[in-house]
């Protein structure tokens, strides 16, 4: 009979082995739609690779290497902006990744021990509602609460002290490459946090009860715990620094829109996204949107790599870590 | 059921006919008057005027494109731009201005409570990052009285592509030749220094936020947001305020010399009493539109905008244009035909 059910279909004489209609028209149905998404992510590189053709044509390799944005004399060179998205996405989990993994520790480890499971349930849709906030409005704050506070403030104190060290080098504009990496990193908070707590959860729970026999600290069993979920924190970090690469209208208000490379958190910079957000509506020639379009393909590659990577890690991490607490 | 259908039928061309309305867009700059005006004259005739302020190269590319009846820019088209319009459209394009506007510069000094003055070769040099403190000798000798600190000056440029960067550009072109190589003039340009700011409010408060700071404004930001501008000396060497008459005088006396197809650059104007940076913003309509009652209507606007709109402009800080100019724009509504025939003759 089962040998028999996998060839049937809804025509087989046998009446036995007829399927019905509808299981077969909802297989292809289903399978459509979900094939629909592939083909959109098709016809979006397809679109992007042939509107940035002609400044592929016309620049080649260089435009990933030229640092001059030039709409007047027609040179476009997208180096600033690359180097602008990446250091601001770094600099953001630099001071993200301390903050997230403590929480996610806390709210996994220490907490239960002696808060109320409401309080922690509380506490950690706190957390997530930090992704909840639109990101304009994290923008706007950043203009205009977070970089006048830096620049009378921190920035400041920062100069006078550590003014000779080539990172804090530049006069206190306020805005610039500090309240971009600043808020980026709380942007990622919240994912680095709920994706590194559930992996820390899914540690079987023997392995932290065998080392804690054995006489290890708390801490010690802490690190042991974070040891073993490793790959699975890695695959949230690197997640949360693929939604702050692909960030825009919170990094436009604050990171000064300046085509340059800098190794000082006090100068503006660029990013891509930034870019294409303020210059795409008033591109007029040919030549300027089509380079605009191949920053955007640019971003599109970086981003989609980075996503795929974190995926893979969390979803190997999630499959070991099941394996090894059978 | 048959009565029905054939009222439905009915009513459906009726509606057709009356919500006939023109589709336009363009430059962000003038969208206040130009809501203003198309609201009054909705009110008027009827006529429902669609406008998206897309930005003036958004308005270049669409009327280009054919999908709006017509466009708006700070910015005239330049000869290229007219040919490839000429090759898709089948016809010429016309530049009507309307209104005028002023760019200014905006600063925020501690301690500088009053308007202080600068001089056409000390923008550019700030802009170009070689004045780089507020008591620089040459700031110092035009301010006299002025408490400038010895305060980094910070420059804010537009980091989005604008008209009002083009006309700011402009007339750094006309007043320093270095500029003009290095840099030139454009909606974007290669700015030397300085940070960017997204639109007209990101420049005003960029400016307002970050003490010791620098930026340019169209004149009615500045007067809405409450901030202290400069007086820049002209070319006949005043100090004169940006108000909505020295930007008229710029223009009147730069009429006689505007070009047939009135894409004319107004700053830096001659008289005595003319602020140098101002420009006039164009409205973009084909010269031939095939449809008749579309031609008719856009017409009919265009005559509204020159007898009756131009009285709105002031109260929205906006200059009006001088007669000499409004004289030419009524030329050129009169040349507008729809298949071989005047409009204008038609109404």
């Amino acid at each position: 009979m089962e040998a028999a059910s996998k060839t049937a279909s809804f025509r087989s004489p046998l009446k036995q082995e007829r399927k019905r209609f509808g299981d077969d028209f909802f297989k292809y149905f289903t399978m459509g739609i979900a094939s629909l998404v592939l083909v959109i992510i098709v016809l979006v590189v397809y679109q992007l690779v042939t509107s940035s053709s002609l400044s592929i044509a016309k620049f080649g390799l260089g435009f990933i290497t030229s640092s001059t944005w030039d709409p007047v004399a027609e040179t476009f060179g997208a180096l600033p902006m690359i180097w602008g998205t990446v250091i601001s996405s770094m600099l953001g989990l630099v001071i993200a990744l301390p903050l997230s993994l403590g929480v996610a520790i806390f709210l996994a480890e220490l907490a239960p021990l002696f808060m109320k499971s409401w309080m922690i349930t509380t506490f950690s849709f706190l957390v997530e509602l930090l992704a909840a906030i639109p990101s304009i409005v994290y923008g706007l704050w950043g203009m205009f609460v977070l970089a006048p506070w830096l620049q009378t403030t921190i920035q400041p104190w920062l100069i006078a002290h550590f003014g000779a060290i080539f990172l804090f080098k530049g006069l206190p504009y306020g805005i610039g490459m500090m309240p971009a990496a600043i808020i980026l990193s709380i942007m990622m908070i919240p994912i680095i946090t709920s994706i590194s707590r559930d992996v820390i959860n899914m540690v079987p729970y023997t392995l932290k009860e065998g080392a804690l026999a054995l006489g290890a600290t708390r801490w010690e069993a802490i690190m042991m715990v974070l040891g073993t979920a490793r790959s699975g924190v890695l695959g949230a970090v690197i997640l949360g620094m693929g939604r702050a690469l692909g960030e825009t209208m919170a990094v436009t208000l604050v990171i000064g829109n300046t085509p340059q490379i800098s190794t000082s958190i006090m100068q503006p910079a660029t990013t891509m996204a930034s870019v294409l957000a303020n210059e795409f509506t008033e591109a007029t020639s040919d030549l300027y949107i089509s380079s605009l379009i191949e920053v955007g393909l640019i971003l599109f590659i970086i981003t989609i790599v980075v996503n795929v990577a974190a995926r893979l890690l969390v979803w190997q991490a999630s499959k070991n870590l099941v394996t090894q607490s059978r | 059921m048959k009565k029905l259908a054939i009222l439905a039928l009915i009513a459906l061309s009726c509606t057709g006919a009356m919500a006939q309305q023109l589709n336009a867009a363009g430059a962000t700059f003038p969208y206040v008057i130009y809501s203003k005006w198309f609201d009054q004259y909705k009110q008027k005739t009827g006529v429902a005027i669609n406008y998206q302020s897309i930005g003036s190269g958004g308005g270049i590319k669409q009327v280009t494109e054919g999908t709006v009846d017509f466009g708006a820019s700070d910015g005239p088209m330049n000869d290229t731009m007219m040919k490839v319009f000429h090759d898709k459209q089948g016809t010429e394009i016309v530049h009507i201005p309307t209104v005028m506007g002023a760019v200014v510069l905006t600063y925020n000094v501690p301690g500088v409570n009053q308007s202080i003055k600068l001089a056409p070769d000390i923008i550019p040099d700030i802009y170009l990052g070689v004045i780089t403190k507020w008591n620089d000798p040459r700031l110092a000798a035009i301010n006299p009285g002025v408490n400038l600190p010895d305060m980094p000056i910070i420059v804010v440029h537009r980091s989005d592509g604008s008209g009002t960067t083009y006309i700011f550009t402009d007339y750094f072109c006309k007043v320093s030749g270095f500029w003009k190589d290095k840099v030139g003039k454009g909606n974007s340009v290669n700015w030397p220094t300085g940070i960017g700011a997204k639109g007209n409010e990101g420049v005003a408060g960029q400016v307002k936020q970050l003490s010791g700071s620098i930026g340019y404004v169209e004149l009615a930001y500045a007067i809405q947001n409450n901030l202290y501008y400069a007086d820049v000396k002209n070319k006949s060497g005043n100090y004169v305020k940006a108000s909505l008459e020295s930007v008229t005088a710029d223009a009147a006396d730069m009429a006689k010399d505007i070009p047939n197809d009135l894409r004319a650059s107004i700053t830096d104007g001659p008289g005595a009493n003319d602020y140098p940076i101002c420009s006039m913003t164009w409205l973009l309509v084909p010269k031939e539109i095939k449809d008749a009652t579309k031609a008719k209507q856009l017409v009919g606007f265009l005559e509204w905008v020159y007898s009756d709109g131009e009285q709105y402009a002031a109260g929205l800080n906006y200059a009006p244009l001088p007669a000499a100019v409004v004289k030419l724009c009524k030329e050129k509504i009169a040349m507008i035909t729809s298949n071989g025939k005047s409009v204008m003759k038609m109404r």
